[in-house]
């Protein structure tokens, strides 16, 4: 399994949301490999189609496929919640559901 | 350099949503100015919107006024253009004024840097809270009201119980 952890140091998310990303592997049992990779230029950000930090990929899929798609630029994400609040994180859910 | 408590408000006259220009002198009778930096798109002020809108509701009759002003670079980010601001201002039913800072002058005199980040004001508009909102962009998660409890503190001859908290939020889009 590939896990990318995509982030933007000056979006203070990456460190919660790296986190979130360990306990939830560590909860499902995965040992996997994280390549983090840190977005510092809008030139990366459009070469890795980094829509926002943090953005997690595994297996080359957005845990969050609707905001995937959003500009590539430096910034922090936007990650809407199924009640429709917004988050600066994904959910939980929105990981353990990427996972195979 | 960020504003130092005790400091004065530094001036500014900048064009509001409502098509208006808002000027510090035009605060001048209010007992407490809260002016948050914020912006369109900042995951963080969309997280935090809804209790901007309720901290000026529930303190309007207390004569507290909110005012919240954009500096953020609209040629990289787009989302954050005057247009757009006030199209969010309407959609979101935003009942204090939100001011555009084009120049990005107003900023750089507040030392502001992240959205959304508090500078409360008292009568003398002498820097009185500087931070937070409160401690959670997570509301269900809040367990500290910074500036609710600051603006309690003021409206009792209190100083606030705590009067800087780190701004939690994206950064001010500088050019």
């Amino acid at each position: 399994m590939r896990i990318e952890f995509l982030y933007w140091e000056s979006c203070p998310s990456h460190q919660d949301a790296r986190a979130l990303l360990d306990d939830v592997l560590a909860e499902r049992g995965i040992e996997a490999t994280v390549d983090v990779r840190e977005v510092r230029t809008d030139a990366d950000a459009e070469s890795l189609g980094f829509p926002g930090s943090p953005t997690i990929r595994i297996d080359g899929r957005d845990v969050d496929a609707a905001g995937a798609s959003a500009t590539p630029t430096l910034t922090c994400r936007v990650y809407r919640r199924p009640d429709g609040r917004v988050s600066p994180l994904p959910s939980r859910e929105q990981i353990e559901a990427a996972l195979p | 350099m960020t504003l130092p408590l005790g400091a004065e408000a530094p001036p500014f006259e900048l064009p509001g949503v409502d098509g208006g220009n808002h000027s510090l002198e035009e605060y001048s009778d209010v007992p407490a100015l809260v002016v948050i930096w914020s912006c369109n798109h900042c995951p963080y002020v969309q997280a935090w919107e809804e209790r901007m809108v309720e901290l000026q509701r529930d303190y309007a009759d207390r004569g507290v006024r909110l005012v919240a002003i954009n500096s953020n670079d609209v040629d990289r980010y787009p989302a954050d253009s005057f247009e757009a601001m006030q199209k969010r201002a309407r959609e979101r039913g935003f009942n204090f004024d939100y001011l555009f800072d084009g120049d990005q002058s107003v900023g750089r005199a507040y030392g502001a840097e992240r959205t959304p980040e508090v500078f409360l004001f008292d009568r003398a508009r002498t820097l009185v809270y500087h931070g937070a909102i409160d401690d959670s962009y997570e509301e269900e998660n809040v367990s500290a009201r910074y500036l609710r409890d600051a603006l309690d503190a003021l409206a009792d001859g209190r100083e606030p119980p705590l009067a800087e908290t780190p701004p939690v939020g994206c950064t001010v889009k500088w050019r």
